[in-house]
């Protein structure tokens, strides 16, 4: 019985043929199991492992190497506050008080209803607006304390729905296409290429190299 | 010269509300500089970003058209673009990916064609979702626009690209890490030599590895000429970069300027520019190239804009960041903060930086916290140069990666520069600025 549904598991194996090797499709894998479930269950870690030829552990030890991959629940919305430096000048550390203020809960943790998860995060590369704010890796503003009430009044209510997907959710535009260079094609064609450079590369010896 | 005059090489449809569409794209001369390529040899196109002397513009400033030559002789197997900007306060790819998306796979098709490798990766920040989805719809209209794929605008040029999303981790810029995590595994650095995955990349086949900003500047080049690019700057610093400034200014935000040319007084004070210091504060400090490069101070404002200027006065311009530190800032602060990303970004195989990075996170935090002691001062600086020998620039290095080296620059610029500063936190117990 597989834990991954039908749709995630077709999604998968599309992601699965666009690599060269199967076990370069793991993080995309994780982040498509994260969609199904919020995060990375251990039943999704194993489906994984199979599907990419490795073994549940090596999923496990890669997964947590990384921030976005959460081998624990989370809440429905993941709040990450930076405080690098560009923020840090911008006031969120104040920010980040008034969150754990307003959530009850220290970053880190999650809020009892689960549906807030607060973190607080190193630079999201998005400085000149400051303190910088994402929500499911959704960029909501700068905000200020009075905004960031707003802000989680929004996401109760079901406001930013349209801009902010459940977390998991990392990327709602599916590639339409597959592979379509034909490999076979493609390397006779390389072939043919590097046998024409070669014919003209005494003439056209180029400067600057190893 | 005024500071409008350069061309906008990179953000030229920046203005436009749907720049990121197909629609707007070849309405502004979009895919001109491919087709014009496929109509050339590869040797010539790669001649051209050569005549135009590009810097990569990640970080490291590795000439692009060198690090290609060095793979013209073996036949390149994979080309993958570095979108994992995660320097603290650089944030001008971001921009290009989400508001310019085209224009990043066009500098791809164009790169991929000169180096006639066979499949390209864009390696994404995973905290980019827009970025993503914007590429990922960039891409589907470029397959279906012929611009991508099989036989590219008819002229049998092949290639497919595919963008893989990252999932959070700095080291993953790091081109050796990145690789890793393209493989599937923790962004471990690899050890050197080589040191380019020239001859050892992507599951061990010869790749190369460019930064986006990068290749957004390729279609421009191959438009206009190489010589075009290379007569703008001055040097080893030509065409215009995309600087991200960001800290105590009244305009943050991204500007492209061309190189050498203005100042990083131009950038900080300039009305079209920064627009000065806010508020009623003086400056105290800048970081001139992301936190991993030494600070300046006041006296450094008049350094012209250009790689090897910022490198000869002892720092760098890395990733074209600039962060301003206003009168008001505490400088403590600021180097513990930085120093606290270091040590939770260390990726843990060397020790010197998995450890020295904690411990100097914590002897920071208690000197901001008033539980310094005037020997931590000293303390510091043993182990900055436990991490980097001499605590010079450029620095020494004792790890894989540069992440090590980079982590004494904030501690070593804030005791040099504000040592008096350090020693009010101890004598006093406290931050002068709380």
């Amino acid at each position: 019985m597989s834990h991954l549904s039908v749709d995630i598991l077709t999604r998968a194996k599309a992601l699965l043929a666009l690599y060269p090797e199967p076990r370069s499709a793991l993080i995309p894998l994780c982040h498509l199991a994260q969609e199904q479930d919020g995060w990375l269950r251990p039943e999704a870690m194993s489906e994984i492992a199979e599907l990419v030829g490795v073994t549940a552990a090596e999923v496990q030890g890669t997964a947590t190497f990384y921030d976005m991959l959460h081998t624990e629940p989370v809440g429905t919305y993941v709040v990450s506050v930076c405080t690098n430096i560009a923020c840090l000048l911008g006031g969120a550390q104040e920010l980040l008080v008034h969150a754990e203020s307003a959530l009850g809960v220290r970053a880190g943790g999650t809020t009892h209803d689960r549906v807030f998860t607060l973190e607080e995060s190193e630079c999201l590369a998005d400085c000149d607006r400051t303190p910088c704010v994402q929500v499911n890796h959704r960029y909501v503003g700068a905000q200020t304390p009075e905004s960031f009430e707003r802000l989680l009044g929004d996401l109760r209510s079901g406001a930013l729905s349209d801009t902010v997907p459940p977390h998991g959710t990392l990327i709602r535009v599916r590639r339409k296409v597959g592979l379509v260079a034909d490999r076979t094609a493609v390397a006779a064609e390389r072939a043919a290429m590097a046998e024409a450079q070669a014919a003209r590369a005494p003439a056209s010896a180029s400067g600057g190299g190893a | 010269m005024a500071l409008t005059d350069a061309p906008k090489i990179v953000t030229s449809r920046l203005g436009y509300e749907d720049s990121h569409t197909l629609e707007r794209y070849l309405a502004t001369g979009g895919y001109t500089g491919l087709r014009k390529a496929l109509t050339m040899t590869p040797e010539a196109v790669a001649a051209e970003v050569d005549t135009a002397s590009l810097l990569g513009r990640g970080g490291a400033g590795f000439p692009a058209g060198r690090k290609w030559s060095m793979l013209r002789k073996n036949p390149v197997t994979y080309l993958v673009i570095n979108g994992d900007e995660s320097e603290p306060a650089t944030f001008k790819d971001h921009l290009l990916i989400e508001r310019d998306p085209h224009q990043i796979l066009e500098g791809v098709l164009i790169s991929a064609y000169a180096l006639q490798v066979t499949q390209a990766f864009i390696y994404l920040r995973g905290e980019f979702a827009l970025g993503l989805e914007r590429l990922e719809a960039a891409l589907n209209d470029a397959y279906a626009h012929g611009a991508v794929g099989a036989d590219i605008f008819g002229s049998g040029f092949s290639l497919d690209v595919v963008v893989h999303p990252g999932a959070g981790a700095y080291i993953c810029g790091e081109e050796t890490a990145l690789l890793e995590s393209l493989e599937g595994k923790r962004g471990f650095p690899r050890i050197k030599p080589p040191f380019f995955p020239a001859l050892n990349g992507l599951y061990g086949e010869p790749t190369v590895v460019n930064n986006v900003e990068t290749m957004a500047n390729i279609p421009w080049i191959i438009n206009n000429g190489g010589a075009a690019f290379a007569a703008l700057g001055q040097g080893r610093s030509t065409g215009t970069r995309l600087f991200a400034l960001a800290g105590h200014v009244r305009n943050p935000g991204t500007y492209e300027v061309e190189m050498v040319k203005h100042t990083f007084r131009d950038l900080i004070y300039a009305p079209v520019l920064g627009g000065g210091i806010r508020g009623s504060h003086t400056l105290k400090a800048f970081i001139p190239g992301g936190v991993s490069a030494p600070w300046f101070g006041p006296e450094h404002v008049d350094l012209p804009l250009g790689q090897d200027e910022v490198g000869q006065a002892g720092s760098m311009l890395g990733s074209g960041s600039v962060v301003v530190l206003d009168s008001a800032t505490c400088v403590v602060r600021a180097a513990w903060r930085i120093t606290k990303f270091f040590s939770r970004e260390s990726c843990g195989q060397c020790t010197p930086c998995r450890e020295g990075s904690g411990w100097l996170e914590r002897i920071m935090h208690r000197i901001e916290n008033g539980a310094g002691r005037e020997e931590d001062l000293d303390l510091l600086m043993d182990l900055c140069d436990n991490i980097s020998p001499g605590v010079s620039w450029p620095p020494e290095q004792t790890t894989i990666c540069v992440l090590g080296p980079s982590i004494p620059s904030s501690i070593a610029s804030g005791i040099r520069m504000f040592r008096d500063e350090f020693l009010v936190h101890v004598k006093d117990g406290g931050c002068p600025f709380d």
